[in-house]
């Protein structure tokens, strides 16, 4: 709030900070403009003062014209834009034109900068995929593949194994497919090896095509990772994504390989005998580091800026290697948890450390992309599933203890990929 | 002429209409017809126009460049005479006849003359459009003396500007105290106190009997039988729908026209939004709310049915909202705080604070000098919000208190 202040009228009063921080039980919250798409502020302001800036996406307050009637107030719910007596008028958050003194002074890197960076860039390119997908509500899967396809483009063949993804429609219904570039329907057991083929017989032709496949954790860690361990092995040119959703989920909500400790499925049920599946999940994409890829990485459609920096290195990797990307897509129908709380629910994924960020290649080890010194309880993480709803205490400290333990593992991996860049730089 | 959709009315209601009808139908005809000469402009900023805060060019709400690229025809001069369902047309008084698919009535409201003997045969001013606004100012320029007649919102804000630029001016307004629609007897008094200091003349509680000219101005003449001189007479004394073109159409009015929670009147295919529509209000029964949010949210309501939108959201009832600045001093009053509910109310370091709430929940709250966020105390009162467990530290910081509440209600 201070650096806010000084930034905005050098003043160490924190009347002129427009970034105002609310205790709120445990935490804190924010009192900021929300740099809303469809901003009541701007509406509501008869003066023509508050616009929405279309190229840079904040609402810009014009001095020269505000009358100082205060019905933009009227119309914030966050108190976004007040009016402070010392300030003389109404303030807002401008984001420093886009580089905000707030983020810069926040010692724990609680503020960052999120921008419309990746709209502004993929928003004109072409959706690969027809309207109409039939997904779950709330499932982010579709969402993904979306993303996924504008950024790889059109010059592109996709490989979808049995799952949730052909199941919404993209590989098509009644001879219609559903995406606008080639897609197969390959077997659960064969996807890396068959998509592997193609794009070698692509290349026997002299088209640079990206040949990438959308598996389920189904397809790729239980009866596809045979091919997929394969074609790893021979690091074909393949980009190959997995899409977590810890089970096979759309024929029944049956457990997979990737399937937590603790969680409620069709065949592990929580009763008498069993209280949710017994055994620990299997580490698909640490596994993958261990096979010969050229990439490897985990990401969340909560933070797509980091998903899309992975993507285009992906894209990169799989013109020569083979690149992995574990992508985690939390499942509103079968985990049991209200579908407006997708993204919601990938956040805490990564803020209790439930699952980390990283990337990893053979040259430089593995790095995290999205560190969380200071995570929550893994228990806030669980309270907001259905599936985990029955778990005792002990079942909790237990996957708290085994969330640490992972997270522990990772950072030895990521200091030695440090201490061998520090020794490869002297 | 032919449209799509046809928007009667230029202002908040009408703009926001076209806009929420091209978030949904990027291409269907769309045109906006509007008695007025000029582009779109809010009658909320006419009293900074007056003043000379705004220049009128500077407060165009949508320019020509906002309609091409929208698609939307913008048609000023365009004076609706009548209105045919039968036939979906709208006749013009240029003789024009315009034929819709999908009609929103957005055309706002007209000062209210109130009925004063000898009012039709002196020279006064209204306050409504751009064009009295520049000839307010004009006059004001060259008057040495004025009367407002009404201590609402328009007239307190004109009668504020004449203050300023050495007018002597007079409010005589018929209820007790000055603005009645948003503030008790004890938050009036205070702005009066405020206007008085300032050298305005308050003549609350007092009925104006009849004005007859003198020279080129007027003398006024009170029910007690004083008389006042002023060279400029400004009637400020509340506004009524623009409704009269709706004669014979069928459409149900009352003091507005008569809509449902999704603004459609009760003709097929007709809507109606902003200040001349009469919808729910939050309290029960239908109410005219001619405040600007209330217009926002009518016309985005109404232009997402036009468009048939399936997300379209009832409203959810009007509640009384007002933001006044007044000689560098703010009174902001949201919902109502008259008696009969439960009043905390404090008075301290020039600040005024008056709370009323109902079975633990916010139903208004009133202050002067003293900030609260006016969309957050609206979204704890639409929302209802439970304030039994937080009540003391409501009562003692509203504005802190409110944001923490909407921080964590607002998801």
């Amino acid at each position: 709030m201070t650096a806010c202040a000084q930034a905005k009228a050098q003043s160490d009063d924190l009347a002129y900070s427009r970034i105002r921080i609310l205790p709120n039980g445990s935490g804190v919250e924010l009192a900021l403009c929300r740099q809303c798409a469809d901003p009541i502020c701007v509406m509501n302001c008869p003066a023509g003062a508050l616009t929405k800036n279309a190229a840079s996406g904040v609402i810009d307050w014009a001095d020269d014209k505000c009358v100082g009637c205060l019905l933009c107030t009227a119309g914030c719910a966050y108190a976004g834009i007040v009016y402070e007596s010392a300030v003389g008028h109404v303030s807002k958050c401008d984001m420093c034109a886009g580089d905000p003194a707030c983020v810069k002074a926040c010692p724990r890197e609680a503020l960052e900068l999120r921008s419309a960076r990746i709209f502004n860039a993929y928003a004109d390119k072409e959706d690969l995929f027809c309207r109409g997908l039939a997904a779950c509500h709330g499932c982010n899967s579709e969402l993904l593949i979306r993303h996924t396809m504008r950024m790889v483009g059109p010059d592109a063949v996709v490989a979808a194994p049995p799952g949730c993804i052909p199941g919404m429609g993209t590989v098509g219904y009644n001879g219609q497919t559903g995406a606008k570039v080639p897609i197969f329907h390959s077997l659960l057991t064969n996807t890396a090896t068959m998509l592997a083929g193609v794009k070698t017989q692509y290349n026997r032709v002299g088209r640079d095509v990206t040949a990438i496949a959308l598996a389920g954790d189904g397809g790729a860690a239980d009866a596809g990772f045979q091919s997929l361990s394969g074609a790893a092995e021979r690091n074909d040119p393949i980009l190959f994504i997995c899409v977590d959703n810890e089970g096979y989920m759309n024929t029944g909500m049956q457990s997979s390989g990737v399937t937590p400790y603790g969680s409620w499925t069709s065949t592990t049920p929580v009763g008498g005998e069993m209280a949710g599946k017994r055994t620990e999940a299997k580490n698909l994409p640490l596994i993958m580091t261990m096979h010969n890829c050229s990439y490897v990485a985990t990401a969340s459609t909560a933070y797509l800026e980091d998903y899309y920096d992975k993507l285009e290195k992906a894209i990169q990797v799989a013109k020569t290697g083979m690149a992995y990307l574990h992508v985690y897509a939390p499942c509103p129908t079968g985990w049991r948890f209200p579908s407006a709380m997708t993204t919601h629910v990938c956040r805490m994924q990564v803020r209790t450390n439930f699952i980390a960020l990283w990337e990893y290649d053979p040259s430089n080890g593995l790095r995290f992309t999205h560190p969380v010194e200071r995570p929550e309880p893994v228990a806030n993480y669980l309270n907001l599933i259905g599936k985990y709803r029955h778990l005792s205490d002990e079942q909790v400290s237990h996957i708290q203890r085994t969330v640490d333990d992972k997270i522990a593992y990772l950072r030895q991996l990521a200091a030695m990929a440090a201490t061998r860049q520090g020794a490869a730089a002297h | 002429m032919r449209g799509k959709y046809i928007i009667v009315g230029s202002s908040h209601a009408a703009l926001e209409a076209a806009a929420a009808i091209r978030l949904i139908d990027a291409e269907g005809a769309l045109a906006v017809l509007t008695r007025d000469e000029r582009l779109p402009y809010s009658p909320t900023v006419l009293p900074y126009v007056v003043s000379g805060r705004s220049r009128p060019d500077d407060v165009v709400l949508r320019d020509a460049a906002y309609f091409r690229d929208n698609a939307i025809a913008f048609v000023p001069n365009a004076t609706v005479a009548s209105l045919n369902p039968a036939q979906s047309a709208l006749r013009l008084a240029s003789g024009e006849t315009w034929h819709y698919d999908r009609l929103l009535i957005a055309s706002g409201a007209a000062p209210a003359l109130p009925p004063v003997a000898g009012l039709a045969d002196v020279p006064f001013h209204v306050l409504r459009t751009m064009a009295d606004a520049v000839k307010l100012r004009r006059a004001i320029a060259a008057a040495k003396s004025a009367i407002v007649l009404g201590a609402g919102l328009i007239g307190m804000h004109a009668a504020e500007n004449m203050a300023k630029a050495k007018v002597a001016v007079t409010i005589i307004e018929l209820q007790a105290h000055a603005l009645p629609a948003y503030f008790e007897p004890e938050a009036a008094a205070i702005i009066e106190g405020v206007f008085a200091r300032n050298g305005v003349r308050m003549l609350m509680g007092q009925t104006l009997q009849s004005v007859a000219r003198r020279g080129d101005g007027c003398v006024a003449t009170l029910a007690d039988g004083t008389t006042i001189a002023a060279d400029l007479l400004l009637v400020c004394a509340g506004v009524k729908p623009n409704i009269g073109f709706l004669d014979g159409s069928g459409i149900a009015v009352d003091r507005g026209i008569l809509v449902d929670d999704l603004m459609r009147t009760s003709v097929a295919n007709i809507w109606a939004a902003g200040d001349v529509a009469q919808a729910r209000g939050f309290w029960g029964g239908k109410v005219v709310n001619g405040i600007l949010p209330n217009a926002v949210e009518q016309g985005r309501i109404a232009g997402l049915g036009m468009a048939a939108d399936a997300s379209v959201k009832p409203f959810a009832g009007a509640v009384p909202l007002n933001t006044y600045s007044f000689f560098g001093q703010q009174a902001i009053s949201v919902g109502r705080t008259g008696d009969g509910l439960d009043i905390e109310q404090s008075r301290g370091d020039g600040g005024y604070r008056r709370i009323a709430l109902e079975d633990g929940r916010l139903v208004g709250i009133a202050t002067i000098n003293d900030f609260v966020d006016a969309g957050i105390m609206w979204q704890l009162i639409r929302r209802r919000t439970d304030l039994s467990a937080v009540r003391s530290q409501f009562i003692a910081d509203p504005k802190r208190t409110g944001r923490q509440l909407m921080s964590q209600l607002w998801r």
